[in-house]
C-alpha cells in the first residue's frame, strides 16, 4: 500500500531518479512486511485446519476428552490461563513500575545504569530456567507460609485449605510468571517515563509539587499508554507460557479460585507440552484446537490494549 | 559489544564444542559386544514408546559401534503414535507400552507379509517404585488397597491405622499425605493405574489409564518432576521409575502374606509369573501381566515395553536388520547395557529362550 500512495504523492513534482538502493530497500521492507502477514495467516489456517476433527469427530471417540465435550475439557484450561496471567500481572505491574520510575527518577545515574542491565538480563533468562527454580527453589520455600496462611486465613476463600504439601500451587506458578514477565514491563515503562517532556516536569515543579506529585501530575498521565501496552506484551509472555508453568504448577482440578491448594487448573499452553508426547490420532487434534483458542484470547487481549492505547492517546500529552 | 577482542575466544570455544560432540556420538555404549565384522549395512527406522528412548538410544549406539554401515533411528513419538506408524509401514519397528490388541493383530501390516503375523517381545521391564518422603521412616509395608486409598485420597494421614497396623515399627507422624502422580500422558502411570484397578479394583474403580483419572492430589511433569517434588515436599508419596528413587523411602508391596520390596530379580520374576495372551502366534510373547500373582518374591508394579516386528517383511533387507537389532537386544550385553541406562530389569534366562526364538523366526 505504502508505495503506491507514496509515487501518487511524488508523481507532480520533478520526478526523482530511482537507484537500485531505493527500489531493493523499498523491495526488501515490502517483503518483510508481507512476510509477516503470511506467517500469521499459515500459522492460523493450520490451527483452523487441524482442529476440525477436534469438534467434529464424536466426543466418546477422542480418548484424551474422557467422554467429556470438548468445551467441557478446554474451559479449565482457558480459565487456569487467564487467572495464572491476571494474578501475574497483579503483582508484576506495581513492581515494574516502581523499578522503572526508580531506574528513570530517583536513581543516581550510575547505579540505573547497572540495574537496567540487570533487569534485561532477566530478560534474557530462558524459562526453563524460572521452571526449575520456581518447582525446586520457590516452591519449598513458600510451602511454610501458604501453611500457615490456610490456618490463619482459611475462612478467606483465596486461601482455603488444605495447604499443598509442596508448595506448586496456582499461587507460585503466577509469581514464576510475575517474575519472567517483570523485565518485559520495566524496560518498556523506564522507555515511556524517560521520555516526559522534561518542560512538563518542571512545570510541575516550578508550581511547587513535590517529586511524588510531579510524577503523578506530568510521568504517570503521560506514560499511561506505555504502562498499557507494556502490561499487554507482558500480559502476551504470561498466557502462551508453558515450561515454566508445566514445570512449576500442580495440575490436577478443574475451576477453583483457591490459590494454596494442590488442585489448580492447568494452563493451555502447559496442557499442550505435557499431553503432546504421547498423544495421537484425534488426540492430537483436540490439543491443536485448545491451542487456536489460545491463538483467539491472545488476539482479543491484544485488540483490546490497542483500543486502550487509541483511546487514551488525545489525553496522553505524547502528542 | 567489541568483537574484535571477544570474537576470538568465543570461535574458539564453539569450535571446540562442535569438534567435542562430534567424538561423542558414537561412544554412548561403551561395552559393545565384539562381534565380527557382521557385513550388515543400511537404515533402519523405528518409533514409539518414549519410556524406551533412554534404553533405545544405548542399545542403537551399541548395536552401531558393532556394526558402523548401520543406522537406526528410534523416533520416542509415544507408544500409540508408534503402533500407527508401524501399522502404516512407516517403520521397520516399533516399541510399544502395550501389546497389540486381538482385533488390531487381525488387520493388515504395511511392512509385512500379508498374513504372516507379528512379533512382540517384552524386552524393557521396568520396575516402578512407590517412593515417599517423611522423616525418620526408610521403608514401608503397604497392600494394594492401602496405596489405593492413599492416592484417591482416603486415606489422608501417616498415621492411619490402615498404614499403622502394617508397620507396626515404624514411628508414623501424623502428618498429612501429598500424594503426587504424573502430570503428563505416561507408560508409568497407565502401569501404575493398571496395578491399582486389578490388585484392590474395590479401592480403586478407575481402569488402565495413561492420564492420572481423578481430580486433586499432586501433579509433576515427567519422572524427574515426581521425584523432585517428592523429595521437596514433606510427607509426600509418588510412583516413579525404580532406577530414579535415589535415596527416597520406598514402599514393600504385599504380595500373598509377604511383602516385597522392588528389585530388578523380582520384577523380572511377575513377568515369568505371568502367562502369555492366548490364541497368538508363536512369535507373539504378548504378556498377560499377572497383577494380582501371589506367587513369592515377585514384584507386581512393573512397566513392560514391547518391541515389536513383523514375523516376515515384504523388504527382506530390513528383516535381516530388525533380526540382528532384535537378537543384539534381547542378549545378556544387551539388557546390561539397558539396565545401566535405564535401570531396567535384565529378562529371566526363560524368557529369554522365548524371546530367541522368535527372533531367529524372523524373515
Amino acid at each position: 500500500m505504502t508505495p503506491s500512495t507514496a509515487s501518487s504523492v511524488r508523481e507532480p513534482r520533478v520526478k526523482a531518479k530511482q537507484r537500485p538502493g531505493d527500489r531493493i530497500f523499498a523491495g526488501s521492507t515490502l517483503t518483510a512486511g508481507t512476510l509477516i502477514l503470511a506467517m500469521l495467516a499459515a500459522v492460523a489456517a493450520f490451527l483452523v485446519i487441524q482442529s476440525i476433527p477436534a469438534v467434529t469427530t464424536d466426543p466418546g471417540e477422542i480418548p484424551i476428552l474422557a467422554g467429556e465435550t470438548f468445551w467441557s475439557y478446554v474451559a479449565p484450561l482457558v480459565f487456569g490461563t487467564l487467572w495464572s496471567a491476571a494474578l501475574a500481572l497483579l503483582m508484576a505491574i506495581p513492581v515494574s513500575i516502581g523499578i522503572a520510575l526508580f531506574i528513570s527518577h530517583y536513581a543516581p545515574r550510575r547505579l540505573a545504569q547497572g540495574l537496567g542491565y540487570v533487569i534485561d538480563l532477566l530478560a534474557a533468562v530462558p524459562s526453563v530456567v524460572f521452571g526449575l527454580w520456581g518447582a525446586n527453589v520457590l516452591a519449598p520455600a513458600v510451602q511454610p507460609f501458604y501453611s500457615w496462611l490456610t490456618e490463619t486465613m482459611g475462612w478467606f476463600p483465596l486461601f482455603a485449605p488444605p495447604a499443598s504439601g509442596t508448595g506448586r500451587t496456582i499461587l507460585t506458578a503466577s509469581i514464576v510468571l510475575a517474575v519472567m514477565v517483570l523485565p518485559i514491563i520495566t524496560a518498556l515503562s523506564r522507555e515511556v517515563f524517560l521520555q516526559t517532556p522534561v518542560l512538563h516536569e518542571e512545570a510541575a515543579l516550578a508550581l511547587g509539587a513535590t517529586k511524588w506529585e510531579m510524577i503523578r501530575t506530568a510521568v504517570l498521565p503521560f506514560g499511561r499508554p506505555g504502562i498499557v501496552s507494556a502490561s499487554m506484551l507482558g500480559l502476551g509472555r504470561a498466557l502462551g507460557e508453558t515450561m515454566a508453568v508445566a514445570m512449576v504448577l500442580s495440575a490436577s482440578g478443574g475451576i477453583n479460585f483457591a490459590l494454596l491448594t494442590s488442585s489448580n487448573p492447568g494452563t493451555i499452553a502447559a496442557n499442550i507440552a505435557l499431553s503432546f508426547p504421547e498423544a495421537f490420532g484425534t488426540n492430537v487434534n483436540v490439543l491443536i484446537a485448545t491451542g487456536l483458542l489460545l491463538f483467539a484470547i491472545t488476539l482479543v487481549v491484544n485488540s483490546i490494549a490497542r483500543w486502550i492505547i487509541a483511546r487514551r492517546k488525545e489525553f496522553s500529552g505524547a502528542n | 559489544m567489541n568483537f574484535k577482542r571477544f570474537g576470538a575466544p568465543v570461535a574458539l570455544v564453539a569450535a571446540a564444542a562442535l569438534a567435542l560432540t562430534g567424538c561423542a556420538a558414537n561412544e554412548a555404549g561403551g561395552g559393545a559386544t565384539d562381534e565380527a565384522a557382521t557385513g550388515l549395512s543400511g537404515t533402519l527406522v523405528g518409533g514409539g514408546a518414549s519410556s524406551q528412548q533412554a534404553a533405545q538410544e544405548a542399545w542403537v549406539a551399541s548395536f552401531q559401534t558393532a556394526n558402523p554401515d548401520v543406522t537406526i533411528e528410534y523416533d520416542p513419538a509415544g507408544s500409540g503414535a508408534g503402533r500407527d506408524t508401524f501399522i502404516a509401514g512407516g517403520s521397520n519397528f516399533a516399541g510399544s507400552d502395550r501389546a497389540f490388541k486381538d482385533e488390531e493383530i487381525a488387520g493388515d501390516f504395511a511392512s509385512c507379509v500379508a498374513d504372516t503375523g507379528i512379533i512382540e517381545i517384552p524386552a524393557y521391564i521396568s520396575p516402578i517404585a512407590i517412593i515417599f518422603n517423611l522423616e525418620g521412616v526408610d521403608s514401608l509395608n503397604l497392600d494394594a488397597a492401602t496405596v489405593a486409598g492413599i492416592f484417591s485420597g482416603k486415606i489422608t494421614t501417616w498415621n492411619d491405622p490402615a498404614i499403622a497396623s502394617a508397620n507396626p515399627d515404624a514411628t508414623l507422624p501424623a502428618t498429612p499425605i501429598t500424594p503426587v502422580h504424573r502430570a503428563d500422558d505416561s507408560g508409568t502411570t497407565e502401569n501404575f493405574t493398571d496395578y491399582l484397578h486389578a490388585a484392590a479394583p474395590e479401592a480403586w474403580v478407575d481402569e488402565a489409564d495413561g492420564v492420572w483419572p481423578l481430580e486433586g492430589g499432586e501433579a509433576a511433569q515427567g519422572t524427574s518432576g515426581v521425584v523432585d517434588t517428592v523429595t521437596g515436599g514433606t510427607g509426600t508419596i509418588g510412583y516413579a521409575d525404580a532406577s530414579r528413587a535415589g535415596d527416597l523411602g520406598t514402599v514393600s508391596i504385599k504380595v500373598g502374606d509377604e511383602y516385597v520390596e522392588y528389585s530388578a530379580e523380582a520384577a523380572a520374576a511377575i513377568v515369568d509369573a505371568s502367562p502369555f495372551a492366548e490364541g497368538r502366534t508363536d512369535g507373539d510373547l504378548a504378556i498377560e501381566l499377572d497383577r494380582t500373582s501371589s506367587e513369592a518374591g515377585v514384584y507386581p508394579i512393573v512397566l513392560v515395553s514391547y518391541l515389536i516386528g513383523c514375523s516376515e517383511y515384504q523388504d527382506t533387507e530390513a528383516g535381516a536388520l530388525v533380526k540382528a537389532y532384535f537378537s543384539s537386544i534381547i542378549s545378556e550385553d544387551g539388557q546390561a547395557i539397558s539396565a545401566e541406562a535405564a535401570g531396567t530389569a535384565p529378562i529371566s534366562s526363560d524368557l529369554f529362550d522365548k524371546a530367541s526364538a522368535a527372533v531367529e523366526s524372523i524373515k
